[in-house]
């Protein structure tokens, strides 16, 4: 279904919840993929380190329920960094907490909102990494769909989709995939294969409130 | 691939038990996953601590000890560890004088020892850092991560160490580290892939007959590919690309030099590996003053070897005949 179109999207604390723990559970399904991914132009980790990482959010989140949106990515986000570790820890770290900063103490939020707030985890993500929009980076799934959410949560998703696959053809320039140079052209980046994962969820947990 | 293993998710766990058991003048919290030596905090003395990813040992913990680390913190296999590790271990190894962070250019290191350096100035720790980016494989800087972290570090442990033992403050250890990490080159090669526990088989494919060049110590392919080579054929190639990073100053001091095996790489080969590269840093006019050779910076389970040449002068020199004791490196005392 498309989404949006046909009523206003306040978005709760347990729709923040449902994202997180829709997120645990896709890293679990693909972290293998994600892992061989990784093997190609990296160093074979990022299923088994996001799995770890995101597993300890949902404990998290049982182990002290949020009172608010912004307390729950907060949450999310200071357990990676102290569970993740390597760059995807404070990476995905940064992204959630500053998002979270961002929508304050508010009980709901709008998706104009959150689109908002992501734009600003987003770009704490680049500052933090050095890295832009054509590096073959997460960034290159991430950036387009914060740009398309204010549209729909599909587009958002259809954006980062669009964005994982367009790095294929990239030559990486941050991250351990920019010591093969050439090399690196024709596999996707895992780090926005993950980050395809995490907007995905996003639409999902959209659907489930609907349901 | 058939590994000596309970789990892949217990690996660096078991390590440190193990270690535990092996080494009682270490204090391993296996827990909290940081390694420190028993006598920590030393009363007047700067502290080193460094830490990375594990599937590199002997680095770090097994350079925990007199003249060399206070502290170590693993974290999972090829991961940096997090900032609680780097932060507690600093905590407990500092007795006023100040920690130096010892870090490898790597992203998830430099992010991950960024955050512990805040919360360690939160906490009331003096804190410094300095960054080993010696491989010289790397070589378009501007459009990557920079030069990565490999068998400089050793040197850099090792001689700041052994100046932090002399109780040289904080600002001059720092400043020693630094230089030594300028003048530290690396260059490595892979006969083989490496297998990471959470793969349980090889992270790249690298046919029989064919070598890797420019590698690094993650199991990341390098930067070249060719058929397979002599150990002479080899030290030609590794000798000059440092040589040629190093340009004219290569004759003019003399260099440590460590000849370092990625993990599976027996030391019979590492030793007539050894004396080629003897043979051509000669032909070249290169003196070296002191070497190493074994199994130091390791890539898990890969085959293959590294180079790292270090300039010193006579301070350096010293420095690296200097005491040390820990559980991979040990003389003087």
């Amino acid at each position: 279904m498309e989404d949006g179109s046909r009523r206003v999207a306040e978005l709760d604390t347990g729709f923040f919840v449902r994202w997180l723990t829709e997120t645990a559970s896709a890293v679990d399904r693909e972290a293998d993929r994600l892992t061989e991914l990784d093997s190609a132009i990296g160093d074979a980790d990022h299923g088994s380190n996001l799995r770890r990482g995101f597993t300890a959010v949902t404990a998290a989140l049982t182990d002290k329920p949020p009172p608010s949106p912004g307390a729950a990515l907060g949450l999310a986000g200071r357990t990676l960094v102290s569970k993740v570790g390597g760059a995807s820890g404070p990476l995905y770290g940064t992204l959630l907490r500053r998002t979270g900063r961002e929508l304050g103490d508010a009980a709901t939020v709008s998706r104009e909102e959150l689109a908002r707030a992501m734009s600003t985890g987003v770009e704490a993500v680049a500052a933090l990494g050095g890295a832009a929009e054509g590096d073959k980076t997460m960034l290159d799934a991430l950036l387009p769909a914060v740009r398309a959410l204010p549209e729909s949560f599909t587009a958002a998703r259809r954006a980062a989709a669009e964005g994982a696959v367009g790095t294929v053809p990239m030559r990486a320039r941050r991250g351990r995939a920019s010591y093969l140079g050439e090399r690196s052209i024709g596999h996707e980046d895992p780090g926005a294969a993950s980050s395809l994962l995490l907007v995905a969820a996003l639409e999902r947990s959209w659907e489930a409130a609907d349901e | 691939m058939k590994m000596l293993i309970n789990a892949p998710e217990r690996v660096v766990e078991d390590a440190l038990r193990g270690m535990a058991a092996a080494h009682p003048e270490l204090v391993v919290d296996v827990e909290n996953r940081v390694v420190i030596r028993r006598d920590a905090p030393v009363a007047g003395k700067v502290s080193l601590v460094s830490g990375g990813g594990s599937g590199h040992e002997p680095l770090h913990a097994g350079f925990v000890g007199r003249g060399m680390l206070d502290g170590a913190c693993p974290g999972e296999v090829f991961t940096s560890p997090v900032p609680d590790q780097a932060l507690r271990a600093a905590a407990a190894t500092d007795s006023g004088s100040g920690v130096l962070f010892v870090v490898k250019n790597y992203t998830g290191d430099v992010l991950n020892f960024d955050m512990a350096m805040e919360l360690a100035e939160d906490e009331g720790v003096r804190a410094a850092r300095v960054l080993v980016e010696d491989d010289v494989a790397v070589t378009d800087s501007l459009f990557t991560a920079g030069r990565r972290g490999t068998g400089g570090t050793l040197f850099v442990e090792k001689l700041a160490g052994a100046a932090a033992e002399e109780g040289a403050p904080l600002e001059t250890v720092e400043a020693l580290a630094r230089r030594v990490a300028g003048a530290c080159r690396s260059y490595g090669v892979a006969l083989s892939p490496c297998s990471t526990p959470a793969k349980g088989g090889p992270t790249f494919d690298l046919p029989a007959g064919e070598l890797e060049l420019g590698i690094g110590i993650h199991g990341e392919p390098g930067r070249e590919r060719r058929a397979m080579m002599t150990s002479a054929e080899i030290a030609e190639v590794t000798v000059d690309a440092l040589l040629e990073d190093l340009g004219d100053s290569a004759t003019e001091h003399p260099f440590l030099a460590l000849v370092n095996g990625m993990g599976s790489t027996p030391l019979l080969e590492l030793y007539g590996f050894n004396a080629e590269v003897r043979r051509v840093l000669a032909a070249r006019g290169v003196v070296v003053a002191r070497t190493l050779v074994g199994n130091y910076v390791t890539s898990l389970d890969m085959a293959g070897c590294s180079v790292t040449l270090c300039e010193v002068d006579e301070e350096l020199l010293r420095l690296w005949d200097a005491p040390v004791s820990t559980a991979a490196l040990r003389w003087g005392c």
